[in-house]
């Protein structure tokens, strides 16, 4: 009896030797030498492996700053502090990015364009909701108000206000694109900060079309086009699209006359409120004694 | 075929079938209505390209609308009217699309003046193709697949067997039914234009045995002509009518993962889509009216009605005496595999086969609760997956693991979703996952 456990000790424990040489050895012969400053980096990245600057993960984002494929300034979630380090410790420059953050280019919630019908689905998703005719609402391209935007959102910067639209908390954004992939009406964009005349509608409809199912729908009327530098605005398909790329000849007086508040001037860091008095009947615009403050928070 | 087993495929559902109200119904034709609203993609495939304007005159059967590349069809205006509008309209899946919308003239008529196509015989293959893509043919099941797309057998393939799916598995549908009783010698025509061309070994007319008229007609007809063709009469299962399934009931043969018909050497069509191949090419009628079943318990006058394409389905609803109280839902297409509607202003489209109206009744949603891991759903779906083990990697929004679970073999016919006893909305979760999974691959290749 007492033999058996000898010699079983002693084969397993000589079994235990063998491999452990073999790993030894191994460990010797096939090490893979790795850029120590791999880890370094990577140590000094947030780690939120979002995505948000287009590499899947951030060790994998830490080989390209290292190999210098890519700017360290193209993490933002990472503090500016945190870019300047990293471009320190590697040597290289930290050439600031503009900041940018997502955008609902939406102001049509509860209030505006109210359902159509009602939807029963246990798939409690815009996603979900969605597949069932569209949305129930009553634009077919508006936002549906389940907050797929919110539950995806990693780092809590939307939250659904009390008529059902997303708000976006420029702070906590990172422009990490979760929120522009899961709509599935793709109506967030995202825009560097100093771009300040945006449209928040995706209505393709002209004139009382678009206002019969949403009150704050561009209705393609021109106005802002007209008030602005030749080809800042375009009206496309009834809706006015800005060409950001001519972001500094943009001006406030694009949006004085706009009927339904779709075109806004943004301040930085300032959320857009929709204008209560929003809505008027496009004839009694030319009249309307243009308040400016009421635009901002 | 006697006391014999009937063919069918393993697994599936047996929902209560409600045929009773129209199956008995002679098909009504619907009189013109007054505005026809005609979205110019109501095909897979490339929209078509209106070649009218607002304020032109357009006689019944004109083309309307071109086809804009091979996987597209023409669309033809259904009356004599006038355009007022190329425009944005209301889809039967709820997103504003470009479209024409025409008011019928008062004097109207079912006169048709088109010249006839030339004869199919004198006909290649291509030109077939051709002239059946200037008609405007889709497949009528419901999925509105260009009919000549599916006809073109490419190179390197072989069609040995052509089945026709006449199983109108769908609950309340019997669109299918009555074309297969009032137009069995259509059908029997637009079999010799097909096989003129595609020259199958064997041509079978797959029919679920709730439809013996249907099965003795064209049983009879079929022995009068000299046609390689048999009726399969089928055992009455949910979903027999999905392509795959048919195959399976008919040939006994599996369609591998991602293939199609023609990897098994087999073509299906539907039974509705043959009877269109003869009046196109005998009376020169492109598809601008189909049979649509309109029926449901929310209705108070059944029907199976010839409609125009393009006409409001409020009209459609009128003309059948209206709404019960207590009618909550309207959908285009079975109650399956329907889509809801949120308006009533949606048109009629080439894919419809049937317009329902349900009551609170049937509708009724279902509390979910967690999974029981009783495995019906994997007892009822027919292509053998797992929709217990896809719903839970859904609700974990893992869309990857999905499509290594197969995924996207799911054709979405909602069995799963029936016999859940749980109430878990299986199916939908998984029409969410295929929709994000193929806009993930469309960004990954645009780059």
């Amino acid at each position: 009896m007492a033999n058996e456990v000898v010699v079983s000790l002693i084969i397993l424990t000589g079994l235990g030797l063998l491999f452990a040489a073999i790993l030894a050895v191994a460990y010797k012969k096939l090490k893979v030498e790795e850029d120590p400053r791999i880890d370094k980096v990577e140590s000094m990245l947030p780690n939120a492996n979002c995505g948000a600057c287009g590499v899947p993960g951030c060790r994998a984002f830490a080989e390209k700053v290292v190999n210098n494929e890519l700017s360290p300034s193209k993490c933002t979630v990472s503090s500016s502090d945190g870019i300047s380090n990293i471009a320190t410790y590697l040597g290289v420059s930290a050439s600031q990015e503009e900041k940018r953050y997502a955008r609902l280019l939406c102001a049509g919630g509860a209030k505006e364009s109210p359902n159509k019908a009602g939807y029963s689905g246990n798939l409690k998703t815009c996603r979900g909701a969605a597949l069932v005719s569209g949305g129930v609402k009553e634009c077919s391209w508006g936002c549906l108000g389940l907050a797929d935007c919110e539950v995806i959102c990693d780092f809590d910067a939307i939250h659904m206000n009390a008529n059902s639209l997303p708000v976006v908390d420029i702070d906590k954004c990172v422009a990490c694109g979760d929120c522009v992939d899961i709509c599935p009406k793709g109506l967030f964009v995202l825009m560097p900060v100093s771009q300040k005349l945006i449209v928040q509608c995706k209505s393709l409809l002209e004139g009382d079309e678009a206002l019969a199912r949403c009150s704050v729908a561009c209705n393609g009327c021109g106005r802002c086009a007209a008030d602005s530098p030749k080809g800042v605005i375009e009206i496309k398909s009834n809706l006015a699209v800005v060409d950001y790329s001519r972001n500094n000849e943009a001006s406030k007086t694009a949006i004085l006359r706009c009927p339904t508040s779709a075109i806004v001037w943004l301040d930085q860091d300032k959320q857009f409120v929709p204008n209560q008095k929003s809505a008027l009947p496009i004839g009694k615009v030319e009249n309307q004694n243009y308040d400016e403050d009421v635009y901002y928070q | 075929m006697g006391m014999s087993k009937l063919h069918t495929f393993s697994h599936g559902i047996h929902p209560d079938e409600y045929k009773e109200f129209t199956e008995h119904l002679p098909v009504e034709r619907m009189p013109f209505s007054d505005e026809y609203v005609l979205p110019l993609g109501q095909h897979i495939g490339a929209p078509s390209k209106a070649i009218v304007k607002k304020g032109d005159k357009v006689l019944r059967g004109q083309k309307i609308a071109e086809s804009t590349g091979f996987v597209s069809v023409a669309l033809h205006a259904p009356v004599d009217g006038t355009v007022t509008a190329v425009d944005l309209v209301e889809n039967t899946s709820g997103q504003m699309v470009p479209g024409i919308r025409i008011k019928t003239d008062a004097y109207s008529t079912q006169q048709f003046s088109q010249p006839l196509p030339p004869d199919p015989t004198t006909l290649s293959m291509k030109e077939f193709l051709a002239s059946v893509q200037e008609s405007g043919l889709v497949g009528l099941g419901g999925a509105a697949f260009p009919a000549h797309v599916k006809f073109a057998i490419p190179e390197g393939k072989t069609c040995r067997y052509i089945i026709l799916n006449g199983c109108e598995c769908e609950p309340f549908l019997t669109s299918d039914h009555r074309t297969m009783v009032e137009q069995p010698d259509a059908i029997v025509d637009g079999i010799g234009i097909l096989q003129h061309f595609i020259k199958a070994e064997k041509i079978f007319i797959g029919i679920e045995a709730n439809k013996p008229d249907a099965i003795e007609i064209l049983g009879r007809k079929i022995a009068d002509s000299t046609l390689p063709v048999e009726v399969i009469p089928l055992k009455v299962k949910y979903p027999q009518g999905a392509e795959k399934m048919l195959i399976t009931a008919v040939l006994n043969k599996e369609v591998p993962s991602g293939k199609l018909p023609l990897d098994v050497e087999s073509l299906v069509s539907n039974i509705g889509t043959i009877a269109a191949i003869s009046h196109w090419f005998r009376k020169g009628m492109p598809l601008i009216e189909r049979i649509v079943t309109v029926t449901g318990t929310a209705l108070n006058r059944p029907a199976n009605l010839l409609v125009p394409i393009g006409t409001p389905i409020r009209e459609v609803l009128d003309y059948c005496g209206g709404l019960k109280p207590g009618a909550s839902r309207i959908l285009l297409g079975g109650p399956m595999m329907g889509q809801v509607q949120k308006t009533i202003h949606t048109p009629v489209v080439k894919g419809t086969s049937g317009l329902l109206a349900l009551t609170d009744k049937e509708v009724k949603p279902m509390e979910e609760y967690s999974c029981i891991r009783c495995g019906k759903c994997i007892d009822a779906c027919p292509m053998h997956l797992n929709p217990s083990l896809l719903g839970l990697l859904a609700k974990n929004d893992l869309w990857d693991e999905m499509e290594e679970n197969y995924v996207f073999d799911c054709f979405e016919c909602g069995s799963c979703s029936f016999v859940c006893p749980s109430g878990i909305p299986l199916v939908q979760s998984f029409r969410v996952a295929k929709g994000l999974l193929r806009e993930k691959k469309a960004k990954e290749k645009a780059g």
